[in-house]
């Protein structure tokens, strides 16, 4: 499912529902109404957009650290030789939740996130030793702001 | 060491692994906002929600509640803060937004915290924080997501930025990503909750 084939409805669905669905009964019966379309029409809609891929997820976003685990932002400088070898290591970690490759000489960012706030720095040293690189830890020290929208 | 722990599993759920002993002193569980019941539903959710007309009822019958209890619980947590809100993540590639850019800025120490405050409201930035420097190969100290349709998109959102960080703002970069390597998301692991 490409840009392309997501018709108006689609498109309005998706930024309705990157604000949030509300926490009442029948949700999705609330916002099928706000749009306009029936509450049938919404959930296969959905079930489309995410099967497809065109949303990432959709439910609950946890915020870490008042769950009690721990996240931090980390990077590596990976020799380009090497680079498939450490994507494999690096993302056997059940504790990375995102990783890109960017360009920099640090070419390698990831998301840890853990249950405990302990727990990074030991994911860490198994990172380092699980790849013989050093990570670049980056934890928040102050957040401005987290708010991801992204029209279409 | 915990390498064989780490190493076990790829599930997007990490199931059944055996928990770390917190140790004494460990900052955490008494923290944690989060009962048993709270608990079940945040691993049950974490993958999804289910697209049924009544959800929080399909939640509740795989966590032992009311589909009310659980709309109870989740508000609950939205209210403390530990839920963000239940919504659709986009991926941004397929929506057209390629250029994805992370923009660093090397900022006075002195004058971050109000600045951060007043970038983070440009329009295109999704996140913005204060992180450590590791001088000398990294002296930037402020991080601002940016997203856009293309680079030269990103680089007006940056140039926004430039011009409100001002003097302040010491050198910058953009580090765009060029291949999402993992996106599982955030996840809890599946034992035991916390006594």
């Amino acid at each position: 499912m490409s840009l392309a084939e997501l018709d108006a409805v689609d498109r309005r669905l998706i930024n309705r529902l990157q604000e949030g669905l509300p926490l009442v009964t029948r949700p999705y019966a609330a916002v099928a109404e706000a749009l306009g379309i029936a509450e049938g029409d919404l959930l296969y809609r959905l079930e489309r957009l995410r099967e497809s891929g065109v949303l990432s997820r959709f439910g609950p976003m946890y915020h870490a650290e008042r769950l009690g685990g721990g996240l931090t932002l980390a990077a590596l400088a990976v020799p380009e030789a090497d680079y498939d070898r450490v994507i494999q290591a690096v993302n056997a970690f059940p504790e990375v939740a995102h990783n890109y490759r960017r360009e920099h000489p640090l070419n390698m960012w990831f998301v840890l996130a853990t249950e405990t706030p302990a727990r990074i720095d030991e994911v860490i040293a198994a990172i380092e030793a699980a790849t013989g690189l050093p990570v670049f830890n980056m934890p928040k020290e102050e957040e401005f702001h987290v708010r991801l929208h992204l029209p279409v | 060491m915990s390498v064989s722990i780490c190493r076990s599993s790829g599930d997007a759920v990490r199931a059944a692994q055996a928990p770390d002993a917190p140790g004494p002193g460990e900052p955490g569980l008494e923290e944690r906002a989060l009962d048993a019941h709270d608990r079940a539903i945040v691993l049950t959710t974490q993958a999804g929600l289910p697209l049924v007309p009544d959800p929080w009822g399909a939640v509740g019958r795989e966590v032992g509640l009311e589909g009310e209890a659980v709309l109870a619980r989740l508000r609950a947590m939205q209210a403390r803060g530990v839920i963000r809100r239940v919504a659709a993540v986009p991926n941004h590639y397929r929506l057209g937004y390629v250029a994805n850019g992370m923009t660093v800025w090397d900022v006075d120490d002195a004058e971050v915290e109000r600045l951060g405050r007043e970038v983070a409201t440009i329009e295109g930035v999704s996140h913005c924080y204060r992180r450590p420097r590791h001088l000398p190969l990294w002296p930037y100290n402020l991080f601002a997501m940016l997203h856009g349709r293309s680079r030269e998109e990103v680089e007006r959102q940056a140039e926004a930025l430039r011009e409100r960080l001002g003097a302040a703002c010491r050198g910058h970069r953009i580090l765009y990503s060029s291949r999402i390597l993992k996106k599982t998301g955030l996840r809890l692991a599946r034992r035991a909750p916390p006594a």
